[in-house]
């Protein structure tokens, strides 16, 4: 199997740390429109992510989206960095959560949830 | 010619930073889709790849002072609460354009969507700068990670072309103003 096959680049890199930081950008956007829809229903929850008053909610969803995309990127990067991982799959779902991401911020589609 | 704090603050957030940002990302989608394309004959120098890692950083660097100015500087003068039964909102754009139907549009979906897919701008673009850095021209020997790294560089273009054209409207119709004015020259 030539290096190209398995899933190594020339210089002997897998394709699991690039599949890492690729599906831990789709979860962290996924997480500011899955935490804006939800700040939107639930007036308690809207309130909590108030960390900084003067810029509201807006503070609260992005500051945990952020801490959640690092955090998964970190663990991703730990358990895949040595591996070679179905890069097809993990790029196709991270794709599709930043696409999900973008309409469901959409205020008129978010409101129908 | 005099200019407002607020006014400086909200061209250096969308026509510096941020315009800068969609520039240096149509740049960017170019160079990944010509020259790191599987079948590219184009040689990639040892030059050509130092210049991109600058490149990708500042673009990243230019994505995240864009949404953290929007969202830590501009945005609370946006926000702000006037006080009751003030007639005149004009230092309060959020409530001047929901004191009209003609224009409460421009928040309810305009902000309220550019406030948090500007954020996917700067998520999309660290992550193609630090997969540049680990990966860099051996990127061609990866296709399906070049293409996801495009794919992410390509969308978070339009999120930031959306959170753009909005805050340009934004703007348009209620301008965020006011503070210290800053004289900048005199008429004739």
């Amino acid at each position: 199997m030539s290096a190209y096959t398995s899933g190594l680049g020339h210089r002997g890199i897998t394709n699991g740390s690039g599949a890492a930081a690729v599906l831990a950008a789709g979860i962290g956007t996924f997480a500011i429109a899955v935490l804006d829809v939800t700040a939107d229903k639930v007036p308690a929850f809207k309130s909590m992510m108030n960390f900084y008053r003067p810029t509201g909610p807006l503070s609260g969803v992005t500051i945990i989206s952020l801490v959640l995309w690092l955090v998964c990127w970190a663990v991703l990067e730990t358990m895949w960095k040595k591996k070679t991982v179905a890069m097809v799959k993990i790029a196709t779902f991270a794709l599709v959560l930043l696409v999900v991401s973008l309409l469901l911020t959409f205020p008129p589609i978010g409101d129908l949830l | 010619m005099e200019i407002t704090e607020r006014s400086l603050w909200t061209m250096i957030h969308g026509m510096g930073f941020g315009a800068l940002y969609l520039l240096a990302c149509s740049g960017l989608i170019v160079e990944l889709w010509r020259r790191y394309a599987p079948a590219s004959e184009a040689q990639v120098t040892a030059r050509d790849e130092s210049f991109l890692r600058i490149y990708l950083v500042t673009t990243a660097v230019l994505a995240w002072l864009a949404v953290l100015s929007g969202a830590y500087i501009v945005y609370p003068w946006y926000r702000a609460v006037p006080p009751a039964g003030l007639a005149d909102l004009s230092a309060y754009p959020r409530y001047l354009l929901l004191s009209k139907p003609t224009t409460a549009g421009w928040h309810d979906v305009g902000m309220e969507w550019k406030e948090y897919i500007a954020f996917f701008a700067p998520i999309s673009m660290t992550m193609s700068t630090a997969v540049f850095f680990r990966y860099g021209h051996s990127l061609k020997r990866h296709p399906e990670l070049r293409n996801a790294v495009l794919g992410f560089t390509i969308l978070s273009f339009l999120a930031a072309g959306i959170a753009g054209f909005f805050g340009a409207m934004l703007n348009k119709n209620a301008p965020v103003d006011g503070g210290a004015t800053i004289h900048l020259a005199g008429g004739k």
